[in-house]
């Protein structure tokens, strides 16, 4: 193999990860002044510059805390457990083009680790493979809060998985490749060319089912504070506690690409911006409107979850692959 | 079964005439049609959005309009009515500087919880001279009626509202408390509620665990 090649992707490997682990911590900042901000309070103020230093301040103790695995716990699959979050949300990192192609001397870098001809469903893949971090952890903990996070965690990510699919299905159809960086280039014209207007239903199913899937607000059955306690991560402190939040957001950040590249002009430019600070305006937009929703709306019980999964989205998501297809062929 | 029903009708009556109004969350539909037609209409009424405007608005208000609740509480503290009853102050004359207090001990004989003490002495001008006066915080109930008594409004109820603290100390500030920290050891208790009696040494019995 190409030796430069083998150190490039090393040198993307550690990037995204350590660029993307500590977006983790800084989004739990903006996520904390954000809602602040909505409710008319100030926010973490007191560490730093406007609070800056508050998340190296929660690093710290993250790190430092006290790391206990309970007494009837299953010890391995316990400590596992958050591993597994982590990884597979990172794992699913390595098919996604975070920025457009660029230039170092006279060496071209693709800032994608691996443009696998399947991309989107890889990342798919990966991303539901996630279930077993929560799930694992949940019935590991011997702990009937974590064991019910647990069941939950089934309940949703699994139900949501199938609308995420549907939804993704008709834009697919209308690309006609799996590939994220096809996709991207489908849509390289103005703003007019995004995937958006083509299938707007389809887009809003995609957020609908990204909320669940990366356990934000108004769908985080997995870790229900005002019912069950902190779901599957009751038992976890420390930095295994800390894992599952890493994993959580990076999931997030996933999302918000894939739902940048699929639907909203990707890496494209956008009339004078360049494409790569065209895409992280519109993912920053859609991590901002994960944000606003986490203030804005209520959580929902298990069955309306459920209910509206199964018999609200997933007819929908039927019906605009069906329409799709009808338009395709006419 | 009538009559259950009138009397709730009745509850229900007084709650409204006291100013509480019952909320009324609509009609459940009673056919799969409506059901569906009530799905349909609450998706199409964009409601959540609403709830979104609201939340965006406040964020506006907060940062631009300066519309936030938030005070930094130990340097910025929130205005208490002056009739708040808080930690005391022994007021002087604003003229000469000298105390207020002429030694009535009014408020010493109102204290309910027995607090105050006062001692008196006659000075070299043949005028009366508080020579100490000290409050028991720990047993003050802030009641407020020494400051009312005072007739020379000497003893006041002052500002300071943080009383709790994790030491003892904390509450004998010099400058806030009325009996100097040197004195504090010289300081006699009226023998009031929950006060140790004179006879307590005696009165104490060895516990089970010691035989």
């Amino acid at each position: 193999m190409d030796p430069i090649y083998f150190l490039e992707t090393i040198i993307k490997i550690l990037v995204v990860l350590l660029v993307f682990s500590a977006l983790a911590g800084f989004t739990t900042y903006i996520e904390r002044k954000v809602l602040a901000f909505m409710q008319r309070r100030l926010g973490p103020v007191h560490v730093g510059p406007v609070g800056l230093l508050q998340i190296l301040a929660d690093g710290v103790k993250l790190f430092t805390k006290e790391d206990f695995v309970p007494q009837n716990a299953n010890k391995p699959i316990f400590m596992i457990a958050p591993v597994i979050t982590a990884a597979t949300a990172f794992i699913a990192m390595s098919a996604i083009p975070f920025l457009p192609e660029f230039t170092i001397g006279n060496h071209t870098v693709t800032p994608i680790i691996s443009d696998v001809n399947v991309g989107l469903l890889f990342v798919l893949g990966v991303m539901a493979t996630g279930l077993y971090g929560p799930l694992l952890a949940g019935m590991a903990s011997g702990n009937k809060w974590a064991l019910l996070g647990g069941a939950r965690t089934a309940i949703q990510l699994l139900s949501y998985e199938i609308v995420t699919g549907l939804s993704i299905l008709a834009p697919l159809m209308l690309v006609g490749s799996l590939s994220l960086i096809d996709i991207n280039n489908y849509q390289n014209g103005c703003v007019t060319d995004w995937l958006l207007w083509t299938q707007p239903v389809a887009f809003i199913l995609f957020l609908i089912a990204g909320f669940a899937e990366t356990n934000r607000t108004p769908f985080d059955l997995l870790e229900h504070e005002a019912e069950v306690i902190a779901g599957y991560a009751t038992e976890y402190s420390g930095m295994r506690w800390g894992m599952f939040f890493i994993g959580e957001y990076a999931n997030l950040f996933t999302i918000s690409f894939l739902a940048a590249l699929v639907f909203m002009g990707g890496f494209n430019d956008l009339w004078f911006i360049p494409g790569g600070i065209a895409i992280i305006l519109k993912v920053m937009l859609l991590i901002f409107f994960f944000l606003w929703t986490r203030a804005s709306w209520p959580h929902i019980r298990p069955d309306q979850l459920m209910w509206l999964c199964w018999k609200v989205l997933m007819p929908i998501a039927v019906i605009n692959i069906i329409v799709t297809g009808l338009v395709i062929m006419l | 079964m009538g009559a259950h029903i009138e009397e709730k009708e009745t509850t229900q009556t007084v709650i409204e005439s006291d100013g509480y109004m019952t909320v009324h969350d609509g009609k459940y539909p009673d056919s799969r049609w409506k059901e569906f037609t009530q799905v349909m209409s609450r998706t199409l009424k964009t409601e959540l959005f609403g709830g979104l405007k609201i939340t965006f608005k406040n964020m506006i208000d907060a940062l631009f309009r300066n519309e936030m609740h938030t005070i930094r509480y130990p340097v910025e503290k929130l205005p208490i009515s002056p009739r708040y009853r808080a930690v005391h102050k022994l007021l002087a004359l604003l003229e000469s500087g000298n105390n207020r207090c002429i030694g009535c001990g009014l408020c010493e004989k109102i204290c309910i919880a027995k607090c105050i003490r006062m001692d008196t002495k006659i000075d070299e001008n043949s005028r009366k001279e508080v020579s100490e006066y000290t409050i028991n915080l720990g047993r003050c109930i802030f009641c407020g009626y020494c400051a009312e008594v005072c007739p020379e409004l000497a003893i006041v109820h002052g500002g300071r509202y943080e009383n709790a603290s994790e030491q003892r100390a904390h509450f004998v500030l010099k400058d806030d408390l009325l009996t100097p920290l040197d004195f504090l050891k010289d300081q006699k208790e009226y023998t009031g509620f929950g006060a140790p009696s004179d006879d307590a040494d005696a009165k104490i019995q060895k516990t089970p665990l010691a035989y």
